[in-house]
């Protein structure tokens, strides 16, 4: 495999462990999302990657070559900066040309390669400003260009969006978007934001805790979660998680109990650790519960918060026994909150996680 | 302006305005009063008499005040860029969160709240030629022991190296504290841009440190030209006027001649001097800044 290759690198900072035993192979073309909450060791990966981290065990290969123990300079990676990092006495540029310079390349190619990343990125008449005198957005540009003109084997994006405000945030995010349709490499993204691991990435590597909880495309990461964790991190609003119990058996597949009374056939096939009577978090996503049409058996509900986003609406309730739960309603729904309402679960549609975390997804369609 | 406004304004003048007396009162009126008197035969019994600018014209002419022009100006030549370079060096190399770098911070930064007094006692025992550290040194390498203080040609770098002993812990807690302003993440930029240590100090760190570097300059110019303790203690100025210096040749004249006047006149010449050459380093710098822009 010619792309990037993570073989069981684990990193201490003095007693505290960071990341343990990482393992992760990265297409060469790839667009891959490191997703998790602060302090998982997502940025941590991403560094020891770039080698500005070093590691305490393990093994980083890139184009089938062994990088871990290369200058930072020497992977042949690129990097784009949370904070941009542009030199800031320097033009644009010089800033774009620095690498270039320390790497050796003929002038003319340098100036060949700015031109062209310059033409791309829309930042040709800035070539001559200093970074103090651009914009939020146009830093970024130029920090992308820095990394583009170099041609590397993979490029590295810390937090790319972070930095931004919510209308640059749209606009840059189309650009990453097309970013890797104009590069030759791998991505490598670090962020905390589920939305844009999975609008942009072709993999999302979910981390938390020291490990890579889940590694799969951002579908199957959505439909297929592979613990509670990822679950809970991955879409909005958060796939709400409700106490259960296992109240028995229809033919293969589980019957749920709630607290509240409810019993709910789901689409999961019996399993380990599903024996009726165990505890477990039955897990819904807001597209799987809707209000009922009157005098239809349901859920019955007390709405908390009514969050209207126009073309549909989520209804934060609250069941009998006091479980949150997440429904939603197309486009604005009139429902306040305090009023009682009827909740119908697409219970086929539900997952169930045990209590060490294992998740169950439904079968196949009977 | 509204009242709310104006009260500001005022509450502000109330806050500035402490500062502006005392600044006034012990720098502008001195230096308009020794701008007075320059023009004055003055003595310090409070005797005055209108010369013009016969001080001035007296100075230019002054061959002692050439000579000891010439010293100054070589003092802080031999001071200024090598206290330049060697604190910045030692800045590079303390700038760093070990316990020993700790220390060493505090080791090089405690010269520099000893007195003159304390620290030409301690250069005296180190030159002195009869048991001096140096002359005890060189004898163990079977040399003869030089007489720093008292030889014309040893006179002005013995003194400059006890400046420069001194006057480093200053300089070097400023580049200190200019390095740390230098975002870590320029520096991790250049080290994926292949940047070697020399390219990364020539092309990042210096240039995000130039206004500390200027800052330095310019404070260790205006200092050394108006150096005087170290002169006064360690030499008095000899062997015959090898090592007086303009400040040094302001006091004798003044409490020694009691040629208030004329001691101002050079004063004034020499505070003209500083400005002038502080100004030069500034506009260079600003300059070159605007150039590149």
């Amino acid at each position: 495999m010619s792309g990037l290759e993570l073989i069981d690198v684990s990193k201490s900072y003095g007693a505290t462990r960071v990341l343990d035993g990482v393992s992760l192979a990265i297409g060469a073309g790839e667009f891959v999302a490191f997703l998790g909450p602060s302090g998982s060791g997502k940025s941590t990966l991403l560094r020891i990657i770039a080698g500005l981290e070093s590691l305490d065990a393990g093994e980083v290969w890139l184009g089938g070559e062994r990088i871990d123990g290369l200058a930072p300079g020497a992977r042949g990676i690129a990097m784009v900066f949370q904070h941009y990092a542009l030199y800031p006495h320097m033009t644009v540029r010089e800033n774009m040309a620095f690498g270039l310079v320390n790497a050796g390349v003929p002038k003319d190619e340098i100036a060949r390669r700015i031109a062209q990343a310059a033409e791309t990125l829309e930042i040709a008449t800035q070539l001559d400003k200093k970074p103090g005198q651009m914009s939020g957005g146009q830093r970024q540009r130029v920090a992308i260009g820095r990394a583009i003109v170099k041609k590397p084997k993979l490029f590295l994006l810390d937090e790319p969006l972070s930095n931004l405000d919510a209308a640059l945030r749209g606009r840059t995010r189309v650009e990453l978007a097309q970013l890797r349709t104009r590069v030759d490499a791998a991505l490598v993204m670090v962020t905390h934001d589920q939305s844009e691991a999975m609008t942009l990435a072709d993999r999302i590597v979910v981390m938390n805790d020291r490990r890579i909880q889940q590694v799969g495309t951002p579908a199957e990461v959505y439909a297929r979660p592979a613990n509670a964790f990822v679950a809970g991190f991955v879409g909005s609003p958060a796939m709400a998680m409700l106490p259960a119990r296992v109240a028995g058996h229809d033919g293969a597949r589980v019957r749920i109990g709630l607290p509240c009374g409810a019993d709910l056939p789901t689409a999961i096939p019996a399993a380990a650790g599903l024996e009726e009577g165990a505890p477990v978090t039955l897990g819904l996503r807001a597209e799987h519960v809707t209000l009922a049409p009157p005098a239809t058996p349901g859920l019955p509900a007390r709405i908390d918060l009514v969050e209207r986003l126009g073309d549909r609406t989520y209804l934060y309730a609250r069941l009998s026994d006091g479980s949150e739960i997440i429904a939603h309603a197309p486009g604005f729904s009139a429902v306040r909150p305090g009023e009682a309402v009827t909740l119908a679960v697409d219970a086929a549609a539900a997952h169930v996680f045990t209590a060490d975390g294992t998740a169950h997804h439904p079968g196949p369609r009977a | 302006m509204t009242g709310a406004a104006r009260r500001d304004g005022w509450v502000g003048y109330a806050f500035v305005g402490p500062f502006l007396l005392v600044y006034a009162a012990i720098l502008i009126v001195p230096l308009l009063m020794g701008l007075w008197i320059s023009l004055n035969n003055a003595d310090l019994f409070g005797r005055r008499e209108w010369v013009g600018l016969a001080n001035y014209a007296q100075a230019l002419g002054d061959p002692v005040l050439g000579q000891a022009f010439a010293n100054t100006l070589t003092l802080t030549l031999l001071i200024v860029p090598p206290l330049t370079v060697i604190a910045l060096l030692l800045a590079l190399a303390l700038n760093r969160a070990t316990r020993l770098a700790a220390i060493l911070r505090g080791v090089f930064f405690s010269s520099l709240v000893l007195s003159v007094t304390i620290v030409t006692l301690i250069w005296r025992f180190i030159l002195t030629p009869d048991a001096g550290l140096v002359a005890v040194g060189l004898g163990a390498l079977g040399r003869a022991p030089v007489p720093f203080l008292s030889d014309p040609a040893y006179v002005i770098p013995a003194l400059a190296v006890t400046t420069l002993w001194w006057s480093l812990g200053f300089p070097i807690m400023l580049f200190l504290a200019g390095l740390q302003q230098v975002p870590h993440d320029i520096y991790e930029a250049a080290a994926l841009d292949g940047a070697g240590r020399w390219t990364v100090f020539r092309r990042i760190t210096l240039p995000s440190i130039r206004r500390t570097l200027l800052l330095v300059v310019m404070l260790q110019t205006a200092a050394q030209l108006q150096i005087f303790g170290q002169a006064q203690l360690l030499t008095g100025g000899g062997p015959g006027g090898a090592s007086r210096t303009i400040v040094l040749y302001i006091f004798e004249v003044s409490f020694g001649r009691w040629e208030l006047g004329y001691a101002t006149a050079i004063a004034e010449l020499l505070f003209g001097m500083i400005l002038a050459v502080t100004l030069l380093q500034y506009w260079l710098v600003i300059r070159h800044e605007e150039q590149r822009a």
